[in-house]
């Protein structure tokens, strides 16, 4: 009874952390550009809308997924408008972003509350792995699709930001837009793309819980986890592999609240990931200079050619 | 060789490599480039010699694609082209080395060098990039590990990064902005010989300066922009330092006058047996004493790190001395802090003036008011009295003929040699009884320099006692009463001007005693 209790957990605990890596991943390759979106949540939970109701009406759940993603890289493209075009003020932007998200997917998601997604996604579970003991029914047993194609593009993603050109353009320009510059790398273009890209995977995220995690719509229904995601980007040190073990960690705690939540106060455990993201905040400040790890240089800084 | 009787001078027979024609430029309020005429011929070095603010900077940014010209075009080879980005000046062959260097602080040099290489391979970006560094390396004398991290490096090394990211671009025509800044003079000759080296190899190089010795020592061709404008192209042999100063400022500049010292009837300044610890933990004075008269400026020497930094946060209250005591007129100030310092009549020009010296975000006559404001007649209780702020910044604008386009303007769009004028406008407005000046013309042009030199003679003449710290010699000669060397945080000994030379003063900043240095100068 308690090994399998234990499978379980982890289990669930892997398909709660599916949305967080989502829009982690997302979000860091934003950060990693220079870019702060704080509209995780509103990008989220307007995939999360859209994916629903196309889903719904089309009866097609990877239809709704696609534009869940189109939504999400779409309410980017205004954050990215007013951040990287305007030079605005990226916190405004972006807080103003998921409160808009909020509302507005309230208003048009009124008529679909409370309806089950007729043609959700199913569960599959992979031929072979899931006889493993143990591992089997923990990782490998009733999952969805998008739980491992999330682990494979952070691994992807991690390999694009390290090793390739594209990759080093994205961290030069998050680090030192200027050096970018000079060297013909478009900073306006690579900041537009990454903000963009952040957008269509918090769009995912999104239409993963209304589609296939809780397929149905409720308003406010991501309830914080853009919030999370946010953080994760953070405790991660900006890292797409170091994302997986934070979502995984940040996803197990949010499940053993509501699993643990006679023994335990649960907003103790929600907690606990905002104090590890304090934690890893302090951490990177109290790191010497240039460290190989921290907040890019020119995080949430607009660039301007030639600025003094 | 500029002297050798050449038959015909091999740069004037080819079309130049790249000339620039009419280039105009306007930013708000100001004309930075007023049809400028520029060219530079393959195997030459050309200078661009002109004050801070001479709009030197802005034609590179243009050449560079870094700004959009609003009239004028860019000649390659004599063919007409348009640079909208640095990728297109880059494909014509140019590379800038800019003041402030364009490198990522995080990434490795293998790395920042990489993203501008046009080849780069998609995966692996840095790999191929090793043997080509090494070998430009040592074909140069440029030697720099390509996988260690930029911030580790010095401002000297990071130089080197960035000629060799211009060369691995294959830059036929280098432009270096203001390159000796960062270095060290004997940097600085290796930069020379790096320089000649591929004029020798007919590579063209941009030199930009204000410096005219090193102007004098590097360029075949001078070219001198005063307010946005060329006002005079030489050759080197038909040049030299006045004739160039003359242009640069637009009149002839007399050296200061050795005015009279001031009445040296006490002592301003004295340090008993004072230790500091240092950043590092280390202590980076050690049992300093010294005095310093009223009427008298007393020179500071020495190799940038051997304790200036801290003896002058000791005396302007922004460090406490570990042992020992500083008495200001008589009175014990060791236990004082910035604020009290001040009030005791301590006036302080800082090495850092953009980011110590003011608040670059804040208007001019904020940051004229920034110590005084919380005094009589600028606050009245807890208001500040704007007419008051206002009657006092006009009258130093006048005063200190300070450059700006009105009282409100923000501090950051002025020039260096304007930031140091406000500065000084604000320190010496209370008639100080000491004023401690650090590196107090670094950066500045020839004439914002002439006038800082002015005020910290009239300071003495006044009665103050002036301490000076600055690395170059010749100004502590120029200026000083006596020079005081410092070399691992002890006081080497103070010389009197008038037996001081370099060699002596060398010495001494190399650590050896004041009595061996006089000795070996004077028996040789």
């Amino acid at each position: 009874m308690e090994v399998d209790q234990v499978t379980y957990t982890v289990a669930r605990a892997l398909a709660f952390s599916t949305p967080l890596l989502w829009a982690a991943l997302g979000e860091i390759f934003a950060e990693r550009a220079g870019v702060v979106n704080l509209g995780v949540e509103g990008m989220m939970i307007l995939g999360a809308v859209a994916g629903f109701i196309v889903a719904q009406t089309a009866g097609a759940p990877y239809l709704g997924l696609v534009l869940a993603a189109t939504v999400g890289a779409a309410a980017a493209l205004a954050h990215a408008f007013i951040s990287i075009t305007l030079r605005g003020n990226q916190y405004i932007s972006g807080l103003a972003l998921t409160i808009f998200g909020l509302g507005f997917s309230g208003l048009i998601g009124r008529s679909w509350v409370g309806k089950p997604l007729g043609t959700p996604m199913e569960f599959i579970t992979v031929p072979g792995l899931s006889e493993i003991p143990l591992l089997g029914p923990a990782l490998f047993t009733d999952q969805y699709l998008l739980t491992y194609v999330g682990l494979v593009t952070a691994a992807l993603l991690w390999f694009i930001l390290y090793y390739t050109r594209p990759g080093l353009a994205l961290r030069t320009v998050g680090e030192s837009p200027a050096a970018a510059d000079a060297t013909g790398t478009s900073v306006t273009l690579v900041r537009y793309l990454a903000v963009v890209f952040g957008g269509l995977m918090a769009g995912v995220a999104g239409g993963y819980l209304s589609i296939a995690y809780r397929p149905s719509w409720g308003e406010g229904m991501t309830n914080g986890m853009g919030w999370i995601a946010l953080a994760i980007a953070i405790f991660s040190l900006w890292d797409p592999l170091r994302a997986v073990a934070a979502s995984f960690f940040f996803g197990a705690f949010f499940f053993l609240s509501f699993l643990l939540q006679k023994v335990f106060p649960p907003e103790l455990l929600t907690l606990l990931p905002y104090t590890f993201t304090i934690v890893a905040l302090t951490v990177v400040a109290l790191g010497k200079e240039g460290r190989a790890f921290g907040a890019p240089e020119a995080l949430g800084l607009p660039y301007r050619r030639g600025e003094r | 060789m500029a002297d050798a009787p050449s038959v015909q001078d091999p740069t004037t027979q080819q079309t130049p490599l790249l000339s620039m024609q009419g280039i105009s430029k306007n930013f708000p309020g100001v004309k930075a480039n007023d049809s400028v005429e520029f060219e530079v011929r393959a195997g030459e070095v050309h200078a661009l010699l002109g004050e801070n603010g001479a709009g030197k900077t802005t034609l590179m940014n243009i050449l560079y694609g870094l700004y959009q010209p609003d009239a004028g075009e860019i000649r390659y080879r004599g063919e007409v082209v348009t640079f909208r980005s640095p990728r297109d000046a880059i494909a014509c062959g140019l590379g800038l080395v800019a003041q402030h260097f364009h490198l990522a602080r995080r990434h490795t040099v293998a790395e920042n060098i990489a993203l501008g290489l046009a080849n780069t391979p998609f995966i692996f970006p840095t790999r191929a990039l090793r043997e080509r560094l090494r070998e430009l390396g040592n074909h140069y004398g440029l030697g720099v590990n390509p996988d260690a991290r930029v911030w580790q490096l010095s401002p000297g090394e990071r130089q080197r990064v960035e000629i060799l990211k211009a060369l691995i671009q294959g830059a036929e025509i280098l432009i270096l902005d203001e390159p000796t800044s960062v270095l060290t003079p004997q940097e600085a000759e290796a930069l020379f010989q790096v320089v000649e080296q591929m004029t020798s190899e007919s590579r063209a190089v941009i030199f930009i300066s204000h410096k005219l010795d090193e102007v004098m020592r590097i360029a075949d061709t001078i070219s001198i922009l005063r307010k946005g404008a060329v006002v005079g192209r030489l050759k080197r042999r038909d040049a030299n330092p006045a004739r160039l100063a003359e242009l640069m400022v637009g009149r002839t500049i007399a050296p200061p006058e050795r005015t009279s010292d001031g009445l040296r009837d006490r002592i301003v300044l004295e340090l008993k047996g004072v230790w500091v610890r240092g950043d590092r933990g280390v202590d980076a004075l050690k049992e300093a004493s010294f005095r310093l008269q009223s009427g008298e400026i007393l020179g500071v020497a020495g190799v940038a790190g051997n304790g200036q930094a801290e003896l002058i946060e000791i005396l302007t209250g922004l460090r406490q001395p570990s042992r020992g005591q500083i008495l200001l007129d008589g009175e014990d100030i060791t236990p004082l802090g910035v604020r009290g310092l001040f009030e005791a009549g301590v006036a302080h020009i800082p090495e850092d003036r953009n980011h110590v010296g003011i608040v670059p975000g804040m208007s001019v006559a904020e940051n004229l008011v920034m110590r005084q404001y919380r005094y009589p007649p600028f606050a009245r209780g807890a208001l500040l009295d704007q007419k008051q702020v206002t009657r006092f910044a006009r009258s130093s604008i006048d005063q200190y003929d300070i450059a700006t386009p009105s009282k409100d303007t923000p501090s950051r769009l002025l020039s260096g040699g304007n930031v140091q004028k406000v500065i000084l406008a604000r320190e010496l407005s209370g008639d100080p009884k000491l004023v401690v000046a650090s590196h107090p013309t670094y950066g500045l042009d020839v004439s914002a320099a002439a006038l800082t030199h002015e005020l910290m003679l009239s300071q003495r003449a006044r009665g103050a006692g002036v301490l000076l710290v600055s690395e170059d010699l010749d100004e502590l000669m120029q200026l000083s009463n006596r020079i005081l060397v410092l070399f691992a945080g002890q006081v080497m000994g103070t010389v009197d001007v008038e037996e001081a030379t370099s060699e002596t003063l060398g010495m001494m900043m190399a650590g050896a005693p004041q009595e061996a240095a006089l000795g070996a100068t004077t028996d040789a």
